[in-house]
């Protein structure tokens, strides 16, 4: 255990939580403003995978495929938003919770029949094939730096769309109040659908990025949207600037308990008996984080509404 | 209470009110099935019943909080798996003496056991989720399972990922041999029976009033001077409890136990069939688990694709018939 090695394993919490912010902040931008809760988030990230290995091999190029995958899951997405979930907004926490488990269930099956069952993996661009010197004594791996560079920009980019421009303010709008933003004239039904397809266009994001470090498979997407929605709690629903301080902290958290507790527990332990500890502690460190935090601040970090 | 909800507010007493004819046709039914199965040479029915008769168990345990307590959890999964694992690792201590714990394989002990652990969980995520309300609730139960989840994932020397096996059924002695199926099937109709009995008693006490009490107004019942909290926690730990022996009859039924008792999917199946069922009736849990696990059985054996039925129906149910089964016959038949 030492410094580069931590340093490396910080790195590697970052980018982990920056891709998690790109999930949390679809989620907490549908929950704030549309007062959904949406299960399938995962299933559509899981999409935007699945759509990036596709369009990889039809255009043969990483970034022509990287729009295109965006494109055709946001596009995905707006279409069930117009056809089922748009007649759950006004609807209980319990029938969105339900309506949207059912989704998964048809997309999980959906890409299954489209793409097959087999597991699917894709290559890391040429262009960012190798590692760079960080530090002297550090290599880290382009591709993963390249994704916490654009996780950056994308969380900035939010910022700035959510902040200071027009569809921002609309955005804005409607979240603190439906009926008032309708009354002045504000279309808010496309709005609240452009909304959805921009969070779907995050998550693939994610997805597509994320496939050359992955196996890409249909259950992908269940295992971290679970973590995306610690994250908006632990963040504050509805809040943007909480699901990114959320995302890091989870990221880190998750990434650096899985890297020191295992060396940490064997100095105590039997080893097999500390590896076991280990694992079970470091997947158990996020949920205790989040129980934390909801005991501190039963509202999350930066609660939004009251 | 201009803002309650219809369903709430015309929601008929919990006794079943379909015809007396009916009932006593099921009844008879549940009683000889496993001697009809016999004589239709069709043992593997009476499985698929005893399947049938655990998840009513659970879903009712479910409802218990749901449909009575209107607290939405999505983490019921945990104790049913708390329970399965209890009953799982004291039958392979027994067997194989891993020696973290003295093992036993007697239902009379391990089954309470189960219920107790599950029960003691529920009392302890309850004391921490209670604090939150509505989508923060859904939220900390959901994530609370995921927690009991990866800790069986991780617990290498009972199975991990692969979960572990039973070497054989429970023991209960008294002639009873749950290892022949068809004993075991009477022994869960009788806890079922149970079940479904001791909670028609709890929704119409005092307690049960004053779960739906603060289910229709917390802020009222607590003018009034109950200690919602304190309600609600039991009232947790009364349905972890259940959703425990439930799990420990699960784990006896199956012969193995594995983490994916606990995952969030088994959570939204069992949300899934008391809203198929009908959410708040006594009877909801029982017929959504029938209704569910009897589809899931025919619709496996016509299409490997019955995921997406599944999901397609489950979204119609609560777009078109967010009442339930039980909701749908009652607003027609009253």
């Amino acid at each position: 255990m030492n410094a580069i090695f931590l340093l490396e394993q910080a790195l590697n919490g970052l980018q982990f939580g920056l891709m998690l912010f790109l999930l949390a902040s679809g989620l907490t931008l549908v929950f704030g403003i549309m007062d959904l809760i949406n299960l399938a988030h995962g299933s559509l990230y899981m999409l935007g995978a699945y759509m990036m290995v596709t369009c990889f091999a039809v255009t043969g190029s990483f970034w022509l495929a990287l729009p295109l995958a965006l494109l055709a899951t946001a596009l995905v997405a707006m279409l069930l938003e117009v056809l089922i979930v748009r007649r759950l907004y006004r609807r209980d926490h319990l029938a969105q919770v339900l309506a949207t488990f059912g989704l998964i269930l048809c997309l999980n099956e959906g890409v299954r029949m489209l793409w097959g069952p087999h597991q699917l993996s894709m290559d890391v661009p040429a262009l960012l094939a190798g590692s760079l010197p960080v530090l002297p004594g550090l290599q880290y791996p382009a591709y993963r730096l390249a994704i916490i560079v654009l996780g950056a920009a994308v969380a900035a980019g939010l910022f700035w769309l959510v902040n200071r421009t027009r569809v921002g303010m609309l955005i804005r709008a409607g979240a603190s109040n439906r009926e008032m933003a309708t009354a002045l004239g504000v279309d808010i039904r496309l709005l609240f659908t452009l909304v959805f397809g921009l969070g779907a266009a995050l998550c693939a994001l994610a997805g597509a990025v994320l496939g050359p470090l992955l196996s890409i498979s249909v259950g992908m997407g269940e295992s971290i949207i679970i973590l995306a929605f610690v994250v908006v709690v632990i963040g504050g629903i509805g809040s943007v600037r909480g699901a990114l301080v959320g995302a890091i902290l989870v990221g880190m958290v998750d990434t650096l308990g899985r890297a020191i507790l295992p060396g940490a527990l064997r100095s105590l332990l039997r080893p097999e008996l500390a590896d076991s500890m280990a694992a079970a502690a470091a997947s158990v460190s996020i949920y205790v984080l989040m129980a934390l935090v909801l005991v501190w601040r039963p509202a999350g970090l930066f609660p939004t509404r009251g | 209470m201009s803002t309650t909800p219809l369903a709430a507010t015309q929601r008929p007493p919990a006794a079943p009110r379909w015809p007396a004819a009916l009932a006593a046709a099921s009844g008879l039914l549940a009683l000889l099935f496993p001697l009809l199965m016999q004589a239709l040479d069709q043992p593997f029915y009476t499985g698929l019943a005893t399947r049938i008769l655990i998840f009513a168990i659970v879903v009712s345990s479910l409802n218990l909080i749901l449909g009575f307590g209107g607290m939405v959890s999505f983490g019921h999964a945990a104790f049913l798996g708390t329970g399965a694992y209890t009953v799982g690792i004291l039958s392979l201590e027994a067997t194989k003496k891993i020696g973290l714990l003295p093992g036993t394989e007697s239902a009379w002990i391990a089954w309470p056991a189960a219920a107790l652990a599950s029960g003691l969980l529920a009392l302890v995520i309850g004391a921490l989720s209670l604090r939150t309300r509505g989508i923060y609730f859904i939220m900390i139960t959901l994530a609370f399972a995921q927690m009991l989840y990866y800790i069986c994932v991780s617990l290498k020397m009972y199975g991990g990922d692969d979960g572990l096996n039973l070497a054989s059924r429970s023991h209960a002695g008294f002639g009873v041999d749950l290892g022949d199926d068809r004993h075991f099937y009477y022994v869960v109709l009788a806890l079922f029976a149970a079940t479904l009995f001791g909670m028609h008693r709890l929704v119409r006490s005092r307690f049960g009033r004053v779960i739906e009490g603060i289910r229709e107004n917390e802020a009222r019942m607590q003018a009034i001077g109950y200690a919602t909290t304190r309600y609600k926690l039991v009232c947790f730990a009364i349905a972890g409890a259940l959703a425990g022996l439930g799990g420990a009859l699960l784990a006896n039924q199956n012969l193995f136990v594995s983490p994916n008792m606990m995952s969030w999917f088994q959570s939204g199946s069992l949300l899934m069939m008391l809203i198929v069922g009908g959410v708040g009736c006594l009877w909801g849990g029982p017929i959504g688990a029938l209704v569910f696990l009897v589809l899931e059985e025919v619709m496996s054996g016509y299409t490997q694709r019955w995921q997406f039925v599944m999901g397609a129906a489950l979204i119609g149910i609560v777009l078109f018939a967010p009442r339930g089964i039980v909701g749908a016959f009652k607003r027609r038949g009253g």
